[in-house]
């Protein structure tokens, strides 16, 4: 992996490297010898494949990410879900982990019910969900709030280094949606209002670096 | 997204506990920051910066006919926009209900407290008066637009200046201002909205909080004296449930006085 | 807040007859610049722009579903731009709304902005561009496409290329650079022309308008001093997405 210090900030239309060594990854392509970033964002090479991070703008739906969302439909098949990007997202009957009557889909979920879900394919139709895996399913109580997305990475740290701490000091569970939706689920409002707090902490300085550090010391100056 | 109906149960249950989804009091205001003539052809403007709420208040002035049943008192127009940039619960178009009740609950608010003396601008009786536009935008909303309204309001009319007057021709010298300012009261009128969620009441409501309020009452004054008042939503209230809105709107009007004081000089 | 001054590429001693600007400038520098991305929370993307004391603030919302569903395009994405002036950003109050100039200035700043985006993968979608003036010194249209441009950047849009926007006029015979209001008011000789320009950081032109009275050779001459121009307008482009800390 790079070096977060070699990462540097590009703009569309930008010459990111130059060579015919290098390929054109993600949020780049390849005019003639240069690779051009077609994108806001920080620029990583990693073995000549030359990609751009984005540091803000709308979630873009992966397969494999676990999102949070907000049921908004209905169908006779299944649920039509908000996940906060421009395609609808769709679990279907046959996603859930027990057999469903085609009468009582608004008993397992009902329309404003918020779940955690995976997604297992993104295609032309919209995105596609799954609660077939454990941890997954409608969220029946709990806070939940929304941070940009591309600050998710940030939030979880390296090797879920920063959601352990705050798990840590709050004793929350904390269920984080790559689509920047966070289920925060403790035993008091308090520790849930501090997990809260230390979220919002991370994503107001995710420029910084030693956050980790800095997260420590505010987690000790606000012991009470 | 819409607040999620949980984190709507989750913030009526803090306020039970006396606590608010961002820590603060019941009756606090958030981060409030001011800036004055952030426009510089408008007689007046001012940019409200409530916590990530945020409007612009422009003042214009015109010379016009008097309507008939004022002949000797200025004219005052108010208008406001729910502009489709600070959200995207906003649609482009003309102005929906919520935009409209923003510029009549402020232009009430303004023309009940008798702040602008009306009659003070008249040029000449039954022919020809001044007119003053308070022109409120939305750039960011995030909750309270109405109060960060009212508040610049309040303060771009304290700061506007007249502008140039050829008393021959009888027309406005565009671009070229006095030093005079708008003839206003001393007193300053505050307007403040106490919203009701559950068994608690709070001001300065975060887009979170306003999605789950039952019902709001927006209360224009000074002191103890009350010039406005609209009940606004769906549901009802008891009477003491708006004795203790009415309360909670008065001590808020002096703490905001308060925190305003030094761009009213 | 990010902010520029102006080089200017040519020495006192050039300035053709000793041609005096009303605002002292020389003949092609710019009124000193500010920008800034990230000024509207909600948004996805927003920034701010400005000449001297024209203002121009943008936000995008998108890549969203269209509304009304009979809007959409099934083969690609849609790029959706509003312009509007503030009522008090003018001495004589707009009223607000929509006007005829403003519902022009939104098509050509659709069109300055849309060879730049790559938004064939975004079928049925909308990229919802909104541009507000908060004070106007002429030059309005090239502020709001500068400040566009960089909050579809800040909005992650796809773009190939950055584009940059300048007003050239013609005063008389003098062709200068970033037109303020009252050289947009020239009465001297042939009086004003003016000429809003914008181009990609690679010279192309995606839009371009012009006012007045010109000759081909002059407007060629113009579109040169562009060119130099709006290269001083992408490096502040470019400084301020790179300086972002959010």
């Amino acid at each position: 992996m790079s070096d977060e210090s070699s990462r540097k900030i590009v703009i569309p239309g930008e010459i990111i490297e130059r060579g015919n060594d290098f390929l054109p990854g993600e949020g780049t392509e390849k005019r003639g010898e240069d690779i051009i970033a077609l994108k806001y964002g920080l620029a990583e090479e990693s073995n000549n494949l030359v990609k751009v991070i984005p540091l803000s703008g709308v979630y873009l739906p992966r397969r494999g990410n676990v999102v949070i969302g907000k049921v908004e439909n209905i169908t006779f098949n299944g649920w039509v879900v908000d996940i906060g990007c421009a395609d609808g997202a769709f679990i279907s009957l046959m996603e859930v982990p027990r057999f469903v009557n085609k009468n009582e889909l608004d008993e397992v979920m009902d329309i404003g019910d918020m779940v955690v879900a995976k997604i297992i394919g993104v295609n032309k139709r919209g995105v596609d969900l799954t609660l077939k895996i454990r941890g997954l399913g409608k969220i029946d109580e709990g806070l939940i709030f929304k941070i940009n997305p591309n600050k998710v990475p940030r939030v979880i740290g390296k090797e879920g280094s920063m959601i352990k701490l705050i798990k840590d000091e709050t004793g929350c569970d904390i269920t984080v949606g790559q689509n920047g939706l966070m289920w925060i689920q403790g035993d008091s409002i308090d520790k849930e209002l501090k997990a809260k707090e230390a979220v919002m902490f991370i994503t107001e300085r995710s420029f910084i670096k030693g956050l980790t550090e800095e997260l420590k010391k505010w987690f000790e100056g606000n012991k009470k | 997204m819409e607040t999620p109906r949980l984190t709507g149960e989750r913030i009526r249950q803090y306020l039970e506990q006396g606590k608010r989804f961002d820590g603060r009091d019941l009756n606090e205001f958030r981060d409030l920051k001011i800036e004055t003539g952030i426009s510089k052809n408008a007689e007046g403007s001012v940019r409200v910066i409530l916590g990530k709420t945020e409007v612009l208040v422009g003042i214009k002035m015109g010379v016009t006919a008097p309507y008939p049943d004022s002949p000797d008192k200025g004219n005052l127009m108010v208008t406001s926009e729910l502009l489709p940039l600070s959200s995207e619960r906003f649609e482009s178009g003309p102005p929906k209900f919520p935009a409209i009740e923003l510029g009549r609950v402020i232009d009430r608010f303004i023309r009940e407290s008798k702040f602008i003396e009306l009659e003070k601008l008249c040029i000449k009786e039954g022919e020809k008066v001044w007119e003053i536009f308070i022109d409120i935008y939305s750039i960011n909303s995030d909750g309270n637009l109405m109060d960060a309204a009212g508040i610049g309001a309040i303060v771009a009319l304290k700061h506007a200046k007249m502008p140039k007057y050829d008393e021959k021709e009888e027309k406005i010298i565009r671009g070229e201002w006095t030093d005079k300012k708008i003839p206003l009261k001393k007193e300053i009128p505050i307007s403040v909205t106490v919203h009701k969620i559950g068994n608690s009441f709070i001001v300065d409501p975060i887009q979170e909080e306003e999605d789950i309020s039952e019902t709001r009452v927006t209360v224009g004054g000074h002191d103890e004296t009350i010039h406005s008042l609209q009940k606004g939503d769906h549901k009802s209230l008891k009477i003491e449930e708006f004795h203790k809105m009415l309360d909670l709107a008065e001590e808020t009007r002096a703490s905001i006085l308060d925190k305003i004081g030094k761009y009213l000089k | 807040m990010t902010t520029f001054k102006s080089k200017s590429e040519i020495s006192t001693q050039t300035n053709k007859d000793s041609f005096e600007r009303p605002d002292g400038r020389k003949i092609d520098e710019i009124r000193p610049m500010k920008a800034k991305v990230g000024i509207i929370p909600n948004a996805d993307g927003s920034a701010m722009f400005s000449f001297g004391d024209t203002i121009a603030i943008a936000a995008v919302y998108g890549p969203r579903k269209m509304h009304p569903q009979h809007s959409q395009d099934p083969e690609k994405g849609t790029l959706r731009c509003n312009y509007n002036m503030l009522s008090f950003s003018v001495t004589d109050r707009i009223r607000p709304g929509p006007s005829r100039r403003s519902t022009e200035i939104s098509k050509i700043t659709e069109w300055a902005l849309e060879p730049i985006l790559m938004i064939d993968k975004f079928n049925s979608m909308v990229i919802d561009v909104h541009i507000h003036i908060i004070q106007a010194n002429a030059s309005t249209r090239c502020a709001g496409i500068n400040a566009a441009a960089l909050a579809l950047a800040h909005a992650g849009i796809p773009m190939r290329d950055m584009v940059s926007s300048v007003s050239i006029g013609k005063l008389d015979k003098q062709l200068v650079v970033d037109v303020n209001k009252d050289e947009e008011d020239w009465e001297e000789g042939e009086g004003a022309t003016d000429i809003p320009i914008t181009l990609t950081s690679n010279g192309e032109i995606t839009h371009i308008q012009l006012d007045g009275k010109i000759t081909s050779k002059e407007l060629k001459d113009a579109i040169e001093l562009a060119k130099k121009a709006t290269k001083q307008i992408y490096e502040l482009q470019k400084k301020t997405l790179k300086e972002m800390k959010e």
